[in-house]
């Protein structure tokens, strides 16, 4: 079985958030990036105990610019076997999934496998857009997924519970919380991550259909309202006068 | 044309449906043109779009559409709005839609944004629409550089609004034959309250509670005010409350009108799933919590002091 992850890169949760060029641009000044962790601690470590069960390969793609190495370098040292980057600038989830649909009909993978949002812009769409480029069956959310003589059975979240689904491969999963568990790179890992083969190639050519043009920061809370808590009679009066939520 | 995808669960329309058929309505207005609903497989009185603002209800039923697949729904989303000259799609920011919305800006060669939360905008000829981004800490517009857009709503942005009368109802029986996913079984949780990403009213709690078995008067105080139960991730992971409570970064993402937060200090992490709440409500005996830096209100004292006593005044206010 060949497995192809699809990985991210993601501003760290504490990463100072602001904007540079008249608010068009993130600043990443400063940011620290990190692997998006439904990319690492589910779709990546998933694809790893399919390969450690049943054999195979895990490869990794990135579309993205050399800074990203670094991440990539972290999923080869958790256990991906090869790697590769589209040398390319992802401003759209439209851009990223015409690359990684374009690699993967070349190089015919059994199962590819993403996280089930970037924790940033939390899109959850480049999933999808992979999947009908290919033209290929998809299911989202993904918490547990089984392989058994070329069916899958899958269990997604969906809103307020689960549904088990069971498909034909070759197949799209996204990852969520359920899917694996988070695996830690141990040094053996990371020296052999780096004799690992991380191919860099071009990307096809791709209109970006929406991009962001502007950002702004959200009006400020006004401070906290501090409630005596002798009084709660006051607190749902103004739960019910002032905020109107109950 | 704008054009709705209102789904439906064992026939039940959900609130997110009306949700999104009220902001078609908007953004049809806005964009100056109507506002269509598409209704898959079984559905109660599908009509009823109308009074929220859908002119004509299109009813797709078939083989295809008996069970959730990704492919056949969105082939049958995009028949209708290419059939029909649909200039935006909206579907809900749920696992069904966002399964979809991917497959239908690929299909149409439609832009796409997903978790809008704002109404679009026609900017010199292109639409454009603003979402949060960045775990609420800030709000990015994108611009649609195609004729036709393809959006997902996120939950809780508008309140549904009934004005019209029921709309003209085209049924559509469609064999669609390219279905490759089957749905085998389907859980969801028992209770009266709405599921967490629907919620509109949420009590939440983290350590401060000590110990599983103290969960009763958080129980309680949902009950009172008809909120579903959240915690922090620590107390999921330590089995005190189920998994699906666990809301945060890498939880579940919630933005009910009220959110009530007791003994949960208010980690970047947690604050990611729940900045977009309305109104926050933080309860903490710390007077340094970094929660009370995000809520609307907050009171300082005992949880197991406050907790009921907030319970009991709901109860008196709703006599
Ligand atoms: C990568 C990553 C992802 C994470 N994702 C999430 C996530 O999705 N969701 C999430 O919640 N966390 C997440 N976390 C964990 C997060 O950083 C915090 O550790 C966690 O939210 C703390 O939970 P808590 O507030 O319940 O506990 P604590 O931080 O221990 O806070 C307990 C609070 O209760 C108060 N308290 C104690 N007793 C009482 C009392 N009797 N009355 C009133 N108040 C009292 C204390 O003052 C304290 O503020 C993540 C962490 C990492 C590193
Ligand atoms: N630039 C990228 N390169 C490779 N994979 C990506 C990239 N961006 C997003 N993905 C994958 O697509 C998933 C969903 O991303 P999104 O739709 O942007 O929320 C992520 O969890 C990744 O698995």
């Amino acid at each position: 079985m060949k497995y192809l992850v699809c990985i991210s890169k993601t501003p760290e949760t504490t990463a100072k958030i602001a904007f540079k060029d008249g608010n068009s641009t993130f600043d990443t000044d400063g940011v620290q990036f990190i692997l998006n962790p439904y990319d690492e601690w589910y779709a990546l470590v998933k694809a790893i105990e399919l390969k450690e069960a049943n054999g195979g390969t895990v490869t990794v793609i990135n579309v993205g610019g050399a800074g990203n190495d670094t991440i990539i370098r972290k999923a080869l040292a958790i256990g991906a076997d090869e790697a590769v980057r589209v040398n390319a600038d992802a401003k759209s989830g439209f851009f990223v999934a015409k690359q990684i649909a374009e690699y993967a009909k070349a190089n015919q993978f059994d199962l590819i496998l993403l996280g089930k949002e970037t924790i940033d812009y939390n899109g959850s769409e480049v999933g999808a857009m992979v999947a009908e480029f290919m033209e290929l069956p998809y299911l989202s959310y993904g918490t547990d997924l089984q392989i058994n003589e070329g069916v899958a059975t899958i269990k997604r979240d969906i809103e307020g519970g689960s549904e088990t689904s069971k498909t034909s491969l070759p197949l799209v999963v996204s990852a969520a919380k359920g899917m694996a568990e988070q695996r830690i790179p141990n040094m053996r890992g990371i020296m052999m991550a780096k004799r690992k083969p991380l191919n860099v190639i071009e990307p096809v050519a791709c209109e970006d259909l929406s991009i962001v043009v502007s950002y702004s920061l959200p009006a400020g809370k006004s401070s906290v309202k501090m409630i005596d808590p002798e009084n709660m009679d006051e607190l749902v009066r103004l739960l019910q006068e002032e905020a109107k939520v109950i | 044309m704008v054009l709705v995808f209102a789904e439906s669960q064992n026939g039940q329309f959900k609130k997110t449906a009306f949700e999104a058929v009220t902001y078609g309505k908007k953004s049809a207005e806005i964009l100056g043109t109507t506002c269509e609903a598409i209704v898959i497989g079984k559905a109660e009185n599908p009509a009823q779009l109308g009074q929220y603002g859908a002119n004509k209800v299109h009813h797709l039923t078939g083989s295809g559409f008996n069970s959730f697949d990704s492919q056949s729904y969105s082939n049958g989303i995009a028949g209708v709005a290419e059939r029909m000259g649909a200039k935006l799609i909206v579907v809900s920011h749920t696992s069904t839609g966002k399964s979809v919305l991917g497959r239908l800006s690929v299909k149409l060669n439609a832009g796409s944004v997903s978790g809008v939360n704002h109404l679009p905008e026609s900017k010199e000829g292109s639409i454009c629409v603003k979402k949060n981004v960045f775990s609420g800490k800030a709000i990015a517009e994108y611009k649609i550089n195609t004729p036709n857009a393809v959006f997902s709503l996120m939950g809780n942005t508008l309140k549904p609004e009934q004005s019209g009368t029921d709309a003209e109802l085209i049924e559509v029986q469609l064999e669609d034959t390219t279905v490759k996913t089957e749905v085998v079984s389907v859980d969801l949780q028992q209770g009266s309250a709405a599921p967490l990403p629907e919620a509109e009213l949420v009590v939440s709690a983290g350590r401060g509670m000590k110990g599983p078995e103290n969960w009763g008067i958080i129980e309680d105080l949902a009950n009172v005010l008809g909120a579903t139960t959240a915690c922090s991730r620590p107390v999921a992971d330590t089995g005190w409350r189920p998994h699906h409570e666990h809301v945060g970064q890498t939880g579940v993402a919630i933005r009910p009108n009220l959110y009530i937060a007791a003994g949960i200090s208010g980690a970047i992490q947690h604050l990611a799933g729940v900045n977009n709440s309305k109104t926050i409500v933080v309860i903490n005996k710390d007077p340094e919590a970094p929660f009370f830096k995000a809520a609307d209100y907050g009171v300082c004292a005992d949880l197991f002091d406050v907790v009921p006593r907030l319970t009991e005044a709901i109860k008196k206010a709703k006599g």
